[in-house]
């Protein structure tokens, strides 16, 4: 299986000047490492589940994601902001953002994955951790430790 | 305390599981135990029915509608969005624990504060009874309407009102079959109306079994395989019992066909086209071939057998008729002895039937009873089937006793055969007879030897009560019973 994550997807700098733009960038590296095939139609996507309800929560976390056709293979773009992003969350923007990438129809192996990803997300000391992390390496390093190898 | 809860989200690959996780954080944090169901992308992992009736508390965090949410009926809830689950996970479960707290255990939520060792596991044996307690549960109120109907359409209407819709004969008078229900009620009246609507309910009541049955034990995907086979049930002549295999077949296959994994393209198609049509296909094809033919050929050799019987003594007969009668309560073997008892009308011999109908009324005034005087042996909607039941055995509707039998065959079937004999034998052994084919004690006037046919009746419903009660306390031990106990309450 692919892995959930690499350094090219991760970035430490993220900017943007709302949820969609971040979004966009994050994306754009999903598209690079060949795990989106159609950016416009995987942000679709993404805008329409954002639009539901937007995905901020309580803590500086964005999680945009959606299950989409354009999407090969499970995947996350992580990206961390030093001015904060809105994502809709009522304290305030995110810092940390989690772009999840999951493709149609997926089978349960895949979502368990990512099921077993968005459980850590609530943990204070992962996200701590997340925020610490002095590189894209050690960011990958520290998902695939937490997310996989529990 | 205890809890259980539910989580969901519009996408089911994120949300969900945070909301899940951080309930389970803040509950463990406060010292309570949590149980979540997480109705995600990554499949469904069903609570245990035995937690949710441990439970004191339901807790909700779902922005889409909770799935099979009548599972936590009567409990404590404290419902949200699944943001709320995240964000304030820990005012959930205060809220919880305070509702709990506000409702102390009323009636179908037992709430004993047991520590979590106690709480056993629910087996196989105590499984296989809550899949069958599950159709059951969904077939009671065709029981209930059918049955009543038809009752009450022999009250108003005589025991002629059956020959009068469906054509036959009957004390020498022919009928024609009604063609078009829509003229029942201008030709035969309001009891011909009502006997048609109560035989139409009646013959959902092993379809709704198997397909519920299937229900109960692969959710959804299984009600069409399980309506399917207990449809070729009733087709075929296989009685409830035909039913409860369509019903564990059609449970079975579909749990084994979800086994397979497929890529993830096939996947959509797995649940939309290849589970319903290759579960459809296997359950009807075992159905027609595998059980149907033996069925048939079985019954016509029990025809033939009871008929070299003819001469033998009565009282013997009317134990063998009597214990067919309660063995499959409407099914293949009930139907033989049955006929066995219409066609001696025809020729004369008004006593077999007496027997037959004796022992057909018996199974549902034995439960019934049973019911009434040991209520703890019974599940709820046991003893709810157990009202309707004095109605129906009264009205010679053995099918009033199926909820029952359905729910428990090992232990209710052994009790009704004997009930059966009973009766059947104490009506020849009076000599008792009857010219009508049906009726039950609304043909009182038809009886020969009326007081022989009664004490007939309370000896079998005696036999019955008694053996069935047997068999609860003696054959189930007290830690299965309360698990058991537990998990019924939940349906």
């Amino acid at each position: 299986m692919t892995d959930l994550i690499n350094a090219d997807l991760v970035d430490l700098d993220l900017t943007g000047e709302d949820r969609y733009e971040a979004t966009a960038l994050l994306a754009e590296r999903l598209v690079e490492a060949g795990r989106v095939t159609d950016l416009d139609g995987f942000l679709a996507d993404v805008r329409a589940r954002e639009e539901q309800m937007p995905t901020g929560l309580e803590g500086g976390i964005g999680i945009p994601h959606a299950r989409s056709a354009h999407v090969t293979a499970p995947t996350l773009a992580f990206g961390r902001s030093t001015e904060g992003v809105d994502f809709g969350a009522a304290d305030g923007p995110a810092d940390l953002v989690f772009l999840i990438a999951a493709p149609e129809g997926g089978g349960s192996e895949h979502m368990t994955i990512l099921a077993s990803l968005a459980r850590r997300l609530v943990h204070k000391e992962f996200k701590d951790a997340l925020r610490a992390a002095p590189d894209a390496d050690a960011v990958v390093a520290l998902i695939k430790k937490e997310v996989l190898e529990q | 305390m205890k809890f259980v809860a539910v989580t969901s989200c519009p996408t089911g690959i994120a949300h969900t599981y945070m909301a899940a996780e951080a309930l389970e954080q803040a509950a463990t944090e406060a010292g309570h135990e949590i149980q979540v169901e997480t109705q995600g992308a990554a499949g469904a992992e069903p609570l245990d029915p035995a937690d949710i009736a441990a439970a004191d508390a339901v807790i909700f965090a779902a922005d889409v509608e909770v799935r099979d949410k009548e599972r936590f009926a009567g409990k404590p809830t404290v419902s949200g969005d699944v943001k709320r689950g995240i964000n304030h996970a820990a005012a959930m479960v205060a809220e919880a624990a305070e509702a709990a707290e506000k409702a102390p255990a009323t009636a179908g939520a037992p709430a004993p504060a047991a520590p979590a060792a106690e709480a056993p596991k629910v087996g196989p044996g105590a499984r296989l009874r809550i899949w069958l307690m599950t159709g059951v549960s969904y077939m009671l109120p065709f029981v209930a309407a059918g049955g009543i109907l038809i009752a009450l359409a022999f009250v108003i209407g005589g025991a002629e009102i059956a020959p009068k819709v469906n054509g036959g004969e009957f004390e020498g008078v022919t009928y024609e079959a009604i063609a078009n229900p829509t003229d029942i009620l201008a030709q035969v009246g309001i009891a011909g109306l009502m006997f048609y609507l109560g035989g139409l309910a009646f013959s959902m009541l092993v379809p709704i079994l198997a397909g519920f049955i299937a229900f109960g034990m692969a959710d959804r995907m299984g009600i069409a395989p399980g309506v399917v086979g207990g449809l070729i049930a009733v087709n075929i002549g296989a009685g409830f019992l035909g039913g409860l295999v369509a019903g564990l077949l059609a449970g079975a296959v579909v749990m084994a066909l979800k086994l397979i994994k497929a890529g993830q393209a096939f996947s959509g198609i797995m649940r939309i086209v290849v589970i319903p049509l290759v579960s459809v296909f296997a359950v009807g094809f075992v159905m027609l071939v595998l059980v149907g033919q033996p069925i048939a050929s079985a019954q016509e050799g029990l025809t033939d057998w009871l008929e070299g019987l003819s001469g033998t003594n009565a009282i013997l007969l009317g134990l063998l008729l009597g214990a067919m009668m309660g063995f499959d309560l409407g099914g293949p073997v009930n139907k033989v002895a049955y006929l066995f008892g219409v066609a001696a009308i025809a020729s004369d011999n008004f006593a077999i039937m007496a027997a037959v109908m004796a022992a057909g009324m018996v199974p549902p005034l034995g439960m019934a009873l049973a019911s009434v005087i040991r209520r703890s042996r019974f599940t709820r909607a046991e003893r709810e089937a157990g009202k309707a039941a004095w109605l129906l055995g009264a009205s010679f509707i053995t099918e009033g006793a199926i909820p029952f039998a359905a729910a428990d065959p090992l232990r209710v079937i052994p009790s009704t055969m004997a009930g059966g004999a009973a009766a059947a034998a104490v009506s020849m052994a009076f000599d008792a007879t009857l010219r009508a084919p049906h009726g039950g004690i609304w043909v009182i006037g038809l009886i020969g030897n009326a007081w022989g046919f009664l004490i007939a009746l309370l000896v079998g419903t005696a036999v019955t009560c008694a053996v069935v009660l047997g068999l609860k306390s003696v054959a189930r031990s007290e830690r299965a019973a309360e698990v058991e106990d537990r998990a019924m309450a939940t349906i």
